[in-house]
């Protein structure tokens, strides 16, 4: 090693590193850490008004919202939705990206690139967008699906209301986001050295085998991201809903817990109480993914 | 090895992927009456997309591209300033070393597992005191941070910009600071390309903080302004949905043209950037 490259900063460019992570941190603290402290000190206040016609006013409730938040039918029937989008979204989105990337990283698959763009696309619409999309498609007067139900003459179920609903929603995330995650498992494979396939095929392996055993094993690390990041955007569920629900009877006011914070913050002019349930949601993601990240650090895989 | 049954999958499949945007062009070219005749993908009766077109771009005093243009501004302006302070930030953090960037570190990976919707509210909060709230600026200055940018740009300066260039410019009397944007921003670009295209879709595509944020329909982004379109009726009766349709079409040809154009500097940023976490 030269003598230059271990030599410290001259004293005068000292500060170089600090001017230039400055503008980072400056908006930083003010966008993101900032709002962080302006939620919690929102959700320890209350509204409360003197008298019908009274003014309301800010008053200090401590935890009073958050034993409200956890007591709350309208948030536990949320929440419980929420996990069953969980349960339709991830599983499916995550299997069906893994078996396409490997099948778009093995030799003998044709139309390679064609796939790849095709799978991708959604990403790039926006999820309002698609959700309106979508919304055409169940929408039984510009359905495609009701008129091909029809053709065969049995009446199509209605997609936009009760439980299908869920599952319409499901689908459209499952469209929006495989893609976008085979994308990133499709990077991890190829920075893998060619020379680990060539001594499995050496040993007499076959491209499924290679697929199963020696490629899948090498995308736990990414398919684990995949999942965290997913947990983290079904935790939120807000857009599908809240462009649906002119359409639907079904999408109440309560119907995740990031829509009835929405309401109780601009409908119900509730803002602590808003507040203490956006920090309640923000926590249980935050505390859910990194036990997930450390289960798998501490497992070696990432 | 099964060859044809995996192909088949990967055809449907791409159907799958590819029936919502063929419905759009399709629809795109019906108009208002032949949206409900002719249903799902049978053609309509006559070809009305310049029609549409037309229509789209004078109704409501030509609305709909003052959307699109406050799309491009707030994508735009939005992911222009987060790339450069996210290069900056991830070059300093990778190549050099300084009190507090570990604890740096640290929050950045913190504030990549925080929600970004958990935030708005507050932030509107933030904005109504600071004055901000409903101008472009309350839009526009919260898309200006990007924690997983900075974490891209670290990583990919890590591996890409050799301590030797950077040695060697010194020896030539580059400082430090021209160092970074004539030789490392140069070698980093591939990760800066990812990392814009990445910040103008999120922006792009975020429908919660302007909804929070914004009153006044003229600075609506369209996404926003087609889900009002879409939800409220004008007063004269229908939800117009044939501008709906053909402002979907409209609305998404910008990213995908990028998204097409870009790809190869947008897959090598994200091959390096998958990888590790």
């Amino acid at each position: 090693m030269s003598h230059t490259v271990t030599r410290p900063l001259a004293r005068r460019n000292r500060s170089v590193p600090y001017v230039m992570v400055a503008p980072f941190v400056l908006v930083f603290a003010v966008f993101f850490l900032v709002p962080i402290g302006i939620a919690v000190v929102q959700s320890l206040h209350g509204t409360e008004r003197s008298g019908l016609l009274g003014r309301p006013q800010d008053v200090f409730v401590g935890l009073g919202n958050y034993a409200e938040v956890f007591a709350d039918p309208s948030f536990h029937s949320g929440l419980l939705r929420v996990l069953g989008y969980v349960g339709l979204t991830i599983p499916v989105m995550l299997v069906l990206s893994a078996g396409f990337a490997l099948a778009l990283d093995s030799a003998v698959v044709r139309l390679r690139r064609f796939h790849r763009l095709t799978f991708f696309l959604p990403y790039a619409i926006p999820v309002v967008v698609a959700t309106l999309i979508w919304g055409f498609f169940y929408q039984p007067k510009f359905s495609p699906i009701a008129a091909a139900f029809e053709a065969f003459g049995i009446s199509a179920p209605n997609l936009l209301e009760g439980a299908p609903l869920l599952g319409s929603i499901a689908n459209v995330a499952v469209w929006q986001w495989t893609g976008y995650n085979m994308i990133i498992l499709v990077a991890a494979l190829q920075a893998v050295p060619p020379s680990v396939y060539e001594a499995a095929r050496l040993d007499g392996c076959g491209e499924l085998a290679l697929a199963l055993r020696i490629k899948l094993p090498l995308l736990v690390p990414a398919l684990l991201l995949a999942f965290i990041f997913s947990l983290i955007g079904a935790f939120q569920l807000f857009n599908e809903p809240a462009v649906l629900r002119p359409l639907s009877s079904s999408v109440t006011a309560d119907y995740t817990p990031n829509v009835y914070a929405y309401s109780k913050a601009f409908t119900d002019a509730q803002p602590g109480y808003a507040a203490a349930i956006a920090v309640v949601l923000a926590l249980a993601t935050f505390v859910f993914s990194f036990v997930f990240l450390r289960a798998g650090q501490r497992k070696g895989a990432l | 090895m099964k060859r044809l049954p995996v192909q088949i999958v990967l055809m449907v499949a791409s159907v799958y992927f590819l029936l919502p945007l063929a419905w759009v062009v399709v629809n795109a070219t019906k108009g208002s009456d032949d949206l409900f005749s002719a249903v799902g993908f049978a053609p309509g009766e006559r070809f009305a997309l310049f029609g549409n077109l037309a229509e789209l771009g004078a109704y409501q005093h030509g609305l709909f591209w003052r959307w699109m243009l406050n799309s491009v501004v707030y994508a735009g302006a939005g992911a222009a300033v987060a790339t450069l302070l996210a290069a900056l930030a991830g070059y300093a953090m990778a190549k050099y070393t300084f009190r507090g960037s570990r604890t740096l570190s640290v929050l950045i990976l913190g504030a990549v597992l925080v929600p970004t919707t958990a935030l708005a509210l507050p932030l509107y909060f933030l904005m109504a005191d600071l004055g901000l709230d409903n101008t472009p600026l309350a839009v526009i200055l919260p898309s200006c941070v990007s924690p997983i940018g900075v974490y891209l740009a670290r990583i990919y300066a890590t591996s890409s910009v050799p301590d030797a260039v950077m040695d060697a410019a010194r020896v030539d009397g580059v400082g430090e600071y021209r160092m970074f944007f004539t030789v490392a921003a140069r070698l980093m670009s591939p990760a800066l390309v990812t990392i814009f295209l990445f910040q103008f879709v999120a922006v792009w595509n975020n429908f919660f903080l302007p909804l929070v944020m914004l009153n006044d329909r003229a600075l609506y982004p369209v996404t926003l302004g087609l889900v009002d379109w879409n939800a409220t009726p004008p007063s004269s009766g229908n939800v117009i949905y044939h501008l709906v349709v053909t402002g979907a079409l409209v609305s998404i040809v910008p990213l995908v043209a990028a998204f097409l154009l870009l790809q190869r500097h947008w897959r090598s940023g994200l091959a390096a950037g998958s990888v590790t976490l």
